[in-house]
C-alpha cells in the first residue's frame, strides 16, 4: 500500500465509490478495480448500449462478437508487450499431474504465489474490443471498405481507487477499415458526432488530442508522436475536476499498423488503413451518476429520452 | 557535423530505423519518416543514439522534429554535448 499522502482526488474517488456500494448500485468484489453492477446499473448499461445501437445502425455497421480473450500470438504480432506490458492480463493454467497438484494445493493453502505451478496458455484477456477483429479482415476489403460494431469486456491491469478506472470494463467500439481517405473521413465525422451524443446525455464534455499510456521512456517518445500526429482524440468529462478530466470515449486512427500486420488490402490493391472509436461504458455510467445523481427517475427529461429510460 | 558523428548516426539508423531504403544513400536532410521510420523504430533510434553517444535525451527533446533527419539528429546531439 502506498505511503504517499492521500490526495483530495483520492478522497473524492473513495467517497464516491463508497456511496455507489452503499446505494447498492455497484457490487463490491473486495478487489480494487473489479466491480459488479446491481440491477439499476444493468438497466442503465442496456440503455446506453441501446443508444449506441441506434447510432451505429444508421451507418449500416455489421455486428461481430468475440469472447473477452485474445490469442497471445495476436498481442505478439501487434507489439502490445512493447507498448503496454504492464496492462496485459496474461492467462495461466494448471496442466500438471497428481504430484504437481499436491504441491499447488500446499502453496494455495499457505497463501503463496500460484504462478510457479502454472503454465502459460495460448491466450490473454482482451485489451481492447477491436483487437480480435483485425485478423478476420485479412485479405481484400470490398469496395468502400467495412464498418463493424463490437462490444467486449476488456482488461487492463491499472489498480486504482477511481471508480471510473476499473480493471475489467466494457468498451463498445465501431471499427472502420478502408482507404486512408475513407478512414480519415470516418474518424473526422465522428469527432463532432461523438461530442453531440455525450452532450445529449447532459454531460459537460470537451474534445482533445490524447495519447495512449505507452510504457517507459520509449513510451514518452511514442506518446509525443501520437499527439503530434493527432492519432488519438478523446471526449473528456470533468467527473472529478477540470484538472483531471476522465476520457469517456476515444477516436483512434491506426494508419496502416493493423492492416500491415494482418495483411488487409483495399479493393484497388493498396494497403488499407483502420480506425476505431470506443465508448467507455462503465465510465459513462459513473459520469451520469456523478452529474445527474443516483436516482435515474429524477434525471433531466431530455437525458432520459436520449437513453429511452 | 563531423564525419565521425555523421557515420555514427548512420550506423544507429542502419541498426534501428527500419527504413524502406538503404541508409548508405540517405542524404543529410532526407525525411526519415517518409523513408519508412515508424514511431516504434524512432524509439529504437533514440535509445541507440543514447547508447552510442552516451547522452540522454530530455523529455522536451522527445519530439518528431528532433529525429526527422540526420541533420536534425546531429543538431540535437551538438546541443546535448555542449
Amino acid at each position: 500500500m502506498s505511503t504517499q499522502a492521500i490526495t483530495s482526488l483520492d478522497e473524492a474517488h473513495l467517497r464516491f465509490k463508497a456511496q455507489l456500494f452503499q446505494h447498492k448500485l455497484l457490487l463490491d468484489s473486495g478487489v480494487q478495480g473489479i466491480v459488479g453492477r446491481a440491477a439499476p446499473l444493468v438497466e442503465l448499461v442496456a440503455s446506453l448500449q441501446g443508444m449506441i445501437d441506434r447510432e451505429s445502425k444508421k451507418d449500416g455497421a455489421v455486428k461481430a462478437c468475440f469472447p473477452p480473450v485474445v490469442p497471445r500470438e495476436l498481442l505478439r504480432k501487434v507489439g502490445y508487450m512493447d507498448n503496454f506490458p504492464n496492462l496485459c492480463g496474461s492467462i495461466q493454467s494448471f496442466v500438471g499431474d497428481d504430484k504437481a497438484q499436491l504441491a499447488l494445493a500446499e502453496t494455495v493453502k499457505k497463501g503463496g504465489d500460484w504462478a510457479p505451478h502454472l503454465a502459460s496458455t495460448d491466450f490473454t484477456l482482451t485489451p481492447a474490443s477491436c483487437y480480435p477483429l483485425y485478423p478476420t479482415l485479412a485479405g481484400t476489403l470490398p469496395e468502400g471498405g467495412v464498418l463493424y460494431d463490437l462490444n467486449c469486456y476488456c482488461f487492463r491491469h491499472e489498480p486504482s481507487n477511481d471508480p471510473a478506472r476499473l480493471m475489467s470494463f466494457e468498451i463498445r467500439e465501431n471499427v472502420r477499415a478502408g482507404t486512408p481517405t475513407e478512414v480519415q473521413k470516418w474518424r473526422a465525422d465522428w469527432l463532432e458526432r461523438g461530442l453531440g451524443i455525450i452532450e445529449a446525455l447532459g454531460l459537460p464534455v470537451f474534445l482533445d488530442t490524447a495519447s495512449d499510456p505507452f510504457f517507459g521512456r520509449g513510451g514518452k517518445m511514442m506518446k509525443a508522436s501520437q499527439r503530434e500526429l493527432e492519432l488519438k482524440f478523446e471526449l473528456l468529462v470533468p467527473i472529478w475536476s477540470k484538472d483531471s478530466p476522465t476520457a469517456v470515449a476515444s477516436f483512434n486512427y491506426h494508419q496502416d499498423h493493423f492492416a500491415h500486420v494482418f495483411g488487409i488490402y483495399t479493393a484497388d490493391g493498396g494497403g488499407a488503413h483502420t480506425a476505431c472509436l470506443g465508448f467507455g461504458i462503465d465510465r459513462l455510467v459513473i459520469a451520469l451518476l456523478k452529474t445527474h445523481g443516483f436516482d435515474m427517475k429524477t434525471w433531466p427529461a431530455s437525458v432520459r429520452q436520449t437513453l429511452m429510460l | 557535423m563531423s564525419t565521425e558523428i555523421y557515420v555514427q548516426i548512420k550506423a544507429v539508423l542502419a541498426a534501428h530505423a527500419e527504413l524502406n531504403q538503404d541508409v548508405a544513400v540517405l542524404n543529410i536532410d532526407e525525411d526519415l519518416f517518409a523513408a519508412g521510420m515508424s514511431s516504434r523504430a524512432t524509439v529504437g533510434v533514440m535509445l541507440g543514439l543514447e547508447s552510442a553517444f552516451e547522452i540522454e535525451f530530455p523529455d522536451a527533446m522527445l519530439r518528431r522534429d528532433v529525429f526527422e533527419s540526420i541533420r536534425s539528429i546531429g543538431n540535437a546531439l551538438q546541443t546535448l554535448q555542449n
